[in-house]
């Protein structure tokens, strides 16, 4: 009796269980035509640009200021009649810093709301969970600031065909970095402290160290460290001991501005350098204007930069959100403006035509540079490398790739 | 006889669901979208149900089940991309792997009781994590990159392989030892139960299962990270179970499906998905501290019905 | 010279570690709860700390003070609406319902003002000394000192006074305290305002050091202390101050090998070896004593 009861029971378990699987994918296959029905009827009016990008979670700082710069672009856009007279209609969609999440945000992107493009995820890895979605149901897909090789080029060399970015990719920077550290500052004996939780920073740190050796320097240390520390002194008294004359912080200004500053508390007076990660003004305040003489980063623009259209980006983000652009705002900002201007050459709002658009992009001139987009969906665009001082960023040199 | 009718019910019963998803894939009617939320609802009900046999039937307080995810996802992940093997012998390859970690987790940790196991396999799922972070042969923090290969079809054979393992593991002799555990370890103790070897054997089922569930997951996402698997992850399992009923398997899997539906919707609200999720659960722990279904099944909703026909 | 350096950076990092340790272990020494959303309130601590600097121009202490009331009545909110009525409920029911606080404080933080960062004003006189080739900056020196001079008030507050005397007792046996004519309610509700206020005052210690508060700071820290505290015996007062020290310290000699990246794991290799080996924690007798 009781066995009966039991192995019963357990059916019965199963059955509901599954009862309850099967009713969803029913009525949720309902739900899939009629919206799929909705998005086609006003899909004439309006052109739909999707935004997956991380609003909460880990990094949700960077995909928030990709949105806001992408926001302003579409306000500026639609302001001045949009693309051929159709506005554009921002979706933006949460992947909460998450891989699996990126993945269902770029499929219901493409299958629900029917976009015509996609600007991709903020890292890198999360742009990777959204490739092969962008590649299935041929959408163009932007990333502003996935600078991993992988993003666009497959390690068997072929390329993700509907996947481009607006930013540089992470070799350059670095290249850029090391012919800087050896030949306008005369570097030796260089140390690298790398952010080890990012792909980016970690890629920067290997193209330097590379180019670094190549110019017969040596790395007399290499550290790391991992995102959201807030505690640096002890491998900062390391790498000291280790006295180098030039130190290499690939990472993002959360993290930078307190090394930079706990740095120079531990007496650490060596040059340091690091990448667009470090533009933001919030770096200043972190780090304090004193700390952050003999500093320099490579960038993509500085926002300092007198030019007509820098300085009016720069001023109407801060009108509408009381805080200045940095180089998420403005990357995201340009991605925006990147998509729209090969929707114009296209010509149309089909996917391949959008994709071919994008691949023979040629001097396009953004905040961010200008740019024309090589064999490999990379933006060829020239690096700026910028100086502290006083707080304030100089203009140093321009490297052309 | 009735073991095998039993048995049977549940095969046909899986089968039926399974030809009516896979007919409406095949005919179009479910487009990548819900096909992708039907995985994702399949992993998440694998994963519900694995830590359930930990949490509900033997009682013992676990919130590192995410480990032993990350381990069946790398495992299974290095085992197609970087060995080139099939993906179901991967798959076996993932399960295995986290039984091991499991084990090797489960031994010591599981004399602790109470919150302090609850920290204790915290703090094991975060080193699992931070060993992957630190192996560049998985790519360290960049991650791995993964081939899609999971369908519809193994997602679905892992919940009912779960669910029927895990079912048949409470209704044995080592289900209701662990279940005596459950509700009282000193008398459990004294009546005999080896109280350690059956909280080792739930502990080790559970990690198999989360892991062929990291195995499916990785190949569904394309890319795996280490930070995927971080403890807020451990957190999302532990609230399936915990808001369907600690104690009820049928609980952690409408609790699973309700929740990827909930989560799947409020991605349109970002800002305040997590804010709302989180009312929820304090609400849920204020009002119905046992969770949705308790410890009961959903079948004994049917049984005062059913109970003067079926006695047969 | 470079390992004295180490050791004083380790003891920086430890300090804030101890503060926040000591609300974890009187609430768990009273109610048998990880409280998970103290890390939180530490994070709330270090925000309102921030805008009495910066919106009503106070100095450091004022700002501290200010910090530690409001934190106080927020923790006391936090167990009146959240965990009281939990108190018969299960051990499970109440670390999930904590769970459930601390993401509507982090998310309600980030969705009043987003996900950003803010950047603490300098407060502090920043100096550093040297000492025989080891800098320590005069920061850290003043946060050590107001580290002891918190943890002193609050062996006082538990040793000398009533109210003490009767979270002590409840910590003992809440029903027998009952029985003797104590508030065991408005006990736990002081036990937490005193958690809490400490948690806020850490908050605006690590700001004022560290410079960088976001919404989500709260998560490692809290966890970190709630290691800190198992570390020296929980509900051990001096246990939890020691057990942060020592988890600093430990936390930097694993950097200054070159393991930074292995740093968290350290901390909770050691949590777990604590746990299975002695589980009563470096200064756990017997008779324990519990606040």
């Amino acid at each position: 009796m009781a066995e009966k009861r039991t192995l019963k029971r357990f059916a019965s378990v199963f059955l509901a269980s599954s009862l309850i699987v099967g009713a969803l994918a029913a009525c949720s296959g309902k739900e899939g035509t009629s919206t799929a029905g909705n998005t086609s009827g006003e899909s004439s009016d309006v052109i739909k640009i999707g935004a997956n990008l991380e609003l909460s979670g880990s990094v949700a700082s960077y995909g928030s200021s990709i949105g806001q710069g992408a926001e302003l672009a579409v306000e500026e856009i639609n302001a001045a009649g949009g693309i051929d007279g159709k506005k554009i209609e921002l979706v933006k969609v949460d992947n909460k810093s998450d891989n699996a999440e990126a993945t269902n945000a770029a499929v219901k992107l493409a299958t629900q709301e029917k976009v015509v493009a996609m600007i991709a995820p903020a890292t890198s890895g999360n742009v990777i969970a959204t490739t092969q979605i962008a590649n299935q149901y041929k959408i163009p897909t932007v990333t502003a600031s996935g600078t991993a090789p992988n993003v666009t080029e497959n390690e068997d060399g072929s390329i993700n065909e509907f996947v481009f970015r607006t930013c540089f990719i992470d070799p350059f920077q670095g290249i850029v970095a090391a012919n800087f550290a050896t030949k306008e500052l005369g570097a030796k004996n260089v140390a690298i402290y790398a952010d080890n939780a990012s792909d980016y920073a970690k890629g920067l740190a290997a193209s330097f160290k590379e180019q670094i050796e190549a110019n017969g320097g040596t790395v007399v240390a290499e550290e790391a460290y991992v995102a959201d520390d807030t505690d640096f002194n002890s491998t900062l008294t390391r790498i000291k001991s280790a006295n180098p004359d030039f130190i290499f912080i690939p990472g993002y200004y959360e993290e930078v501005g307190l090394i930079v500053k706990q740095a120079r508390e531990l007496g650490i007076e060596a040059p340091l350098m690091g990448a667009d990660g470090w533009d933001s003004p919030t770096l200043v305040e972190l780090a304090g204007s004193e700390a952050l003489n003999n500093t320099f980063i490579t960038n993509h623009y500085s926002s300092q930069d007198p030019d007509e259209t820098i300085q009016g980006f720069v001023k109407a983000f801060e009108g509408k959100n009381n805080e200045s652009p940095n180089a998420f705002h403005a990357l995201g900002y340009d991605t925006v403006y990147f998509i729209k201007d090969a929707i114009e050459r296209a010509d149309s709002t089909d996917g391949e035509a959008i994709q071919k658009a994008l691949a023979e992009t040629k001097d396009l001139s953004l905040i961010t540079g200008t740019f024309s987009v090589d064999e490999k969906h990379n933006p060829v665009k020239s690096a700026t490398v910028l100086e502290y001082v006083d707080g304030e960023q100089k203009f140093n040199s321009k490297v052309n790739p | 006889m009735k073991k095998s009718k039993a048995f049977w019910v549940y095969i046909i019963f899986a089968l039926v669901i399974y030809t009516i998803v896979q007919v409406m894939i095949s005919g179009g009617t479910l487009d990548l979208y819900y096909q992708n939320i039907l995985i994702q609802m399949c992993i998440n009900i694998m994963l519900a149900v694995s830590l359930h046999i930990v949490i509900g039937i033997t009682g013992q307080f676990s919130i590192g089940h995410a480990g032993f995810m990350a381990v069946g996802a790398y495992f299974s992940a290095i085992a197609t991309m970087n060995l080139g093997l099939p993906f179901f012998v991967a798959l076996i390859i993932g399960a295995v792997a986290a039984g091991f970690a499991g084990l090797l987790v489960g031994i010591p940790t599981l004399r602790l009781k109470g919150d302090y196991l609850a920290i204790a396999t915290l703090g094991f799922a975060e080193i699992i994590r931070i060993v992957f972070l630190n192996i560049d042969y998985v790519g360290g923090a960049a991650g791995m990159v993964v081939t899609n290969m999971t369908t519809w079809t193994f997602a679905f054979v892992g919940v009912v392989l779960t669910i029927f393992v895990i079912a048949n593991f409470t209704n044995s002799r080592h289900g209701r030892g662990a279940i005596a555990i459950r509700e009282d370890e000193i008398a459990a103790d004294a009546m005999g139960i080896n109280t350690t070897y059956y909280k080792v054997v739930a502990f080790t089922i559970g990690a198999i299962f989360a892991g062929l569930a990291g195995g499916i997951y990785s190949h569904n996402f394309f890319i795996i990270q280490p930070t995927t698997f971080n403890f807020l992850k451990s957190f999302d399992i532990l609230i399936y179970v915990v808001l369907g009923g600690l104690g009820s398997l049928s609980g952690s899997v409408i609790a699973a499906i309700f929740l990827t539906i909930v989560s799947a919707y409020l991605s349109n609200f970002p800002e305040t998905r997590m804010i709302i999720y989180s009312l929820v659960l304090i609400l849920v722990m204020l009002y119905r501290p046992t969770g949705l279904m308790g410890t009961k099944e959903i079948t004994h909703l049917f049984k005062f019905g059913k109970k003067g026909g079926s006695k047969v | 010279m470079e390992w004295i350096q180490q050791l004083v950076n380790g003891i920086s990092v430890g300090s804030i570690y101890a503060l926040i340790a000591l609300g974890y272990t009187m609430v768990y020494g009273i109610i048998k709860l990880i409280n998970f959303a103290h890390g939180d309130v530490f994070m709330l601590g270090a925000f309102i700390g921030f805008f009495a600097i910066t919106r009503w121009d106070v100095g450091f202490l004022p700002a501290l003070i200010i910090s530690m009331v409001l934190c106080a009545i927020i923790g006391v909110i936090i167990e009146r609406v959240a965990y009281k009525r939990l108190r018969s409920a299960t051990r499970i029911a109440a670390l999930i319902t904590a769970i459930g606080v601390s993401f509507l404080i982090e998310y309600t933080m980030i969705f009043f003002r987003g996900p950003g960062l803010e950047t603490y004003p300098e407060v502090l006189p920043n100096t550093s000394i040297d000492v025989f080739g080891v800098s320590v900056s005069s920061k850290s020196i003043l946060i050590l000192i107001v580290t002891i001079i918190l943890m002193i008030l609050l062996q006082f507050i538990v040793h000398k006074t009533k109210i003490g005397k009767a979270m002590r007792a409840v910590s003992l046996d809440a029903d027998a305290a009952r029985l003797m004519g104590i508030n065991v309610d408005n006990t736990i509700s002081a036990t937490f305002a005193i958690g809490s206020a400490l948690a806020g005052a850490a908050g605006v210690i690590f700001g004022a050091y560290y410079t960088r508060i976001e919404p989500l700071m709260g998560v490692l820290p809290g966890l970190k202390a709630f290691i800190a505290a198992v570390l020296g015996g929980i509900g051990n007062i001096p246990g939890a101050m020691v057990g942060g020290l020592v988890l600093g310290v430990v936390e930097t000699v694993v950097s200054a090998f070159g393991f930074s990246l292995w740093r968290d794991a350290a901390a909770f290799i050691i949590l777990i070896l604590i746990l299975i080996l002695k589980p009563s924690g470096l200064f756990g007798k017997n008779t324990r004593e519990k606040v």
